[in-house]
């Protein structure tokens, strides 16, 4: 029996449906209704504004009418001239240190200890987990009375020793620092369990095996499970320096990029000076570079590293 | 013996170290949850002298005052409607697209794919001032759907990645055997692949609804009303607002952080199968 179009135009089709096979009508109704509304979602609120950051970024404009003061390359010669790029450069290389330095060591050894089984495991996991599901702004303000002067736990701690309390959040030299203690805070539960998903699905013939052959614990996880862990450590480190360049809710509430910019990150900077004011140009420029940036290392990232995945 | 070797050593030094470990890290992560709560139950003054400790006196006024009050309320409602805009939207049409990857072949369909996957790539941030003057263009500043299409549009890559994968898993000859009975690929859709996939489905839902609830940056941009803030925008309002009244604020941030927490606490593990599966093969 051949087999006929669902479609009700069957008498025009039916030729057709035969030349380009089976259900031609079917699938094409679907291309035309289910494809369009994503790719014109995703064009017009994605992939044009990178577009338009491009050509916006070689005017003066303030966002009003239409840009008309052409300037060339000189909003990039701006922003690579301003010491607070580059501090906002270093800040999120100095995020990205204290991700490989403390972060993933932390998550992972925790996530070795708690991928067992025992009792309060499981309890654990959630605690450590929970403070990556809270809101950034939230966790930024629960941290911004931890280290209020006056108020706050650090403050506090300080007094019992007799010291004059510190204003972390407030002086040049500890702002960035107290942002990268909340960062670990946030989150190395994330991180965590992603390796515990990782060793609970390893294969664990070739523990046994390993400790058959007489390989002592640490030898164990030396050689046989941290290799086994490799592609997710590579997808940790990913993570982290993804993140890293998008930092800036959380930076917000503790410091707004504060004092004289020594907290900024790439985002916050580039909120700062160029959404704040709506200096269209000057902030499209930052956003081509922070484009440019998260483009070019996905890319190497991938290549390099994670090759095989 | 056999006893012997279930009655473990009472100091073995590595248990020991362990539990350790585990409880300083359980205090890092617990102090400032617990001191937050705590201290909205307090005195300014008492705040002072006693942020670690239960309060002497509770103060329930502090919760209350804000329970009772139209603002708080706003706030949790605004987010719900942009939260749930967001997740409808995104299923709907990341679904449909991840369908036709999935289950139609047509030219171009791979380049397709990865167009889309480029918004992997890069954060909104990059560029919002753009995306500011498209939505103002459009008209949609200062709406809900300014805040809630883009979102949409930005969480498109990942949700279609996994969703096709787990739709590519639902078996050719069932499809096939559909056909054939004369069904369409559309019938085929709502009454196959989408109750089939109700797991994959609340796991993308959960992601999108986690990252909306707490968006800041879209919706500092988009909106200008105080009426329409969602809740981080809300709270960073208040706290312009109250300053140094620390009692105040951390009330207010027990109770705007409560919903996510007691979502995490129902439905622990969508959340983290959600959060990890997005990372895990993104």
């Amino acid at each position: 029996m051949a087999i006929t179009s669902p479609v009700g135009v069957a008498g025009e089709a039916a030729p057709q449906a035969a030349v380009r096979g089976p259900h031609w009508d079917s699938r094409f109704t679907v291309l035309i209704l289910f494809l369009p509304p994503a790719l014109l979602l995703f064009t017009l609120f994605v992939v044009l504004p990178i577009g338009e950051a491009a050509w916006y970024s070689g005017f003066n404009w303030n966002g009003f009418g239409r840009p008309t003061h052409w300037i060339g390359f000189d909003n990039y010669r701006f922003v690579l001239e301003t010491r607070a790029f580059w501090l906002a450069l270093r800040n999120n290389g100095l995020i990205i240190a204290v991700s490989l330095a403390v972060q993933l060591p932390l998550a992972l050894t925790l996530a070795l200890m708690l991928a067992e089984k025992f009792r309060g495991a499981v309890a654990l996991r959630m605690l450590f987990f929970m403070p990556y599901i809270l809101a950034e702004i939230a966790t930024g303000l629960i941290f911004s009375f931890v280290y209020d002067g006056d108020y706050g736990l650090v403050a506090s701690i300080w007094r019992t020793f007799g010291a004059e309390p510190p204003h972390l959040l407030a002086s040049t030299d500890t702002a960035m620092l107290a942002v990268l203690i909340v960062i670990v805070w946030k989150y190395f539960g994330f991180h965590m369990m992603l390796f515990i998903a990782a060793l609970q699905s390893l294969d664990k013939t070739l523990v046994e095996a390993a400790r058959i052959d007489g390989a002592t614990r640490s030898q164990t996880l030396r050689h046989v499970v941290i290799p086994l862990l490799y592609p997710t450590i590579r997808l940790s480190v990913f993570f982290a320096i993804v993140g890293s360049l998008q930092l800036f809710d959380l930076v917000m509430p503790l410091t707004r990029g504060g004092p004289a910019d020594s907290s900024n990150t790439m985002v916050s900077f580039l909120y700062n000076n160029g959404i704040s004011r709506m200096r269209v140009g000057y902030g499209s420029a930052i956003g081509v570079i922070l484009f440019a940036i998260c483009v070019t290392f996905a890319f190497t990232y991938k290549r390099w590293f994670m090759r095989d995945e | 013996m056999n006893s012997a070797e279930t009655a473990r050593a009472p100091f073995d030094p590595a248990v020991l170290f362990k539990a350790a470990f585990l409880g300083i890290v359980a205090i890092f992560v617990l102090v400032p949850l617990l001191a937050t709560l705590l201290g909205g139950f307090k005195s300014l003054g008492e705040l002072r002298v006693n942020p670690f400790g239960l309060p002497q006196h509770w103060e329930w006024q502090n919760y209350a005052d804000i329970l009772f009050s139209g603002r708080y309320w706003q706030l949790l409602r605004n987010s719900l409607i942009i939260s749930t805009l967001t997740v409808t939207l995104t299923l709907i049409v990341a679904s449909m697209a991840a369908f036709t990857f999935a289950h139609v072949r047509f030219f171009g369909s791979s380049m397709l794919l990865s167009y889309l996957t480029l918004g992997l790539l890069f954060p909104a941030a990059t560029a919002v001032l753009p995306l500011f003057i498209k939505v103002r263009d459009l008209g949609l500043l200062d709406t809900y759907f300014g805040v809630a299409l883009p979102q949409v549009a930005f969480s498109l890559a990942m949700s279609v990645l996994l969703l096709r994968r787990f739709f590519k898993d639902i078996p050719y000859e069932l499809l096939e055997a559909a056909l054939v009975d004369g069904c369409s690929y559309i019938k085929f859709f709502r009454y196959v692949t989408l109750p089939l996939s109700r797991p994959i489905l609340a796991t993308v839902g959960t992601i999108t609804f986690v990252n909306s609830w707490n968006a800041y940056l879209l919706p500092l941009v988009m909106l200008n009303t105080d009426a329409l803030y969602p809740w981080p925008l809300g709270i960073m309002v208040y706290q312009g607002e109250y300053s140094s009244e620390w009692h105040l604020i951390l009330a207010f941030i027990t109770l705007t952080i409560l919903p996510t927490i007691i979502l995490f606490l129902l439905a622990q593990k969508h959340i983290v199968a959600g959060l990890t599966a997005g990372a895990v093969k993104g």
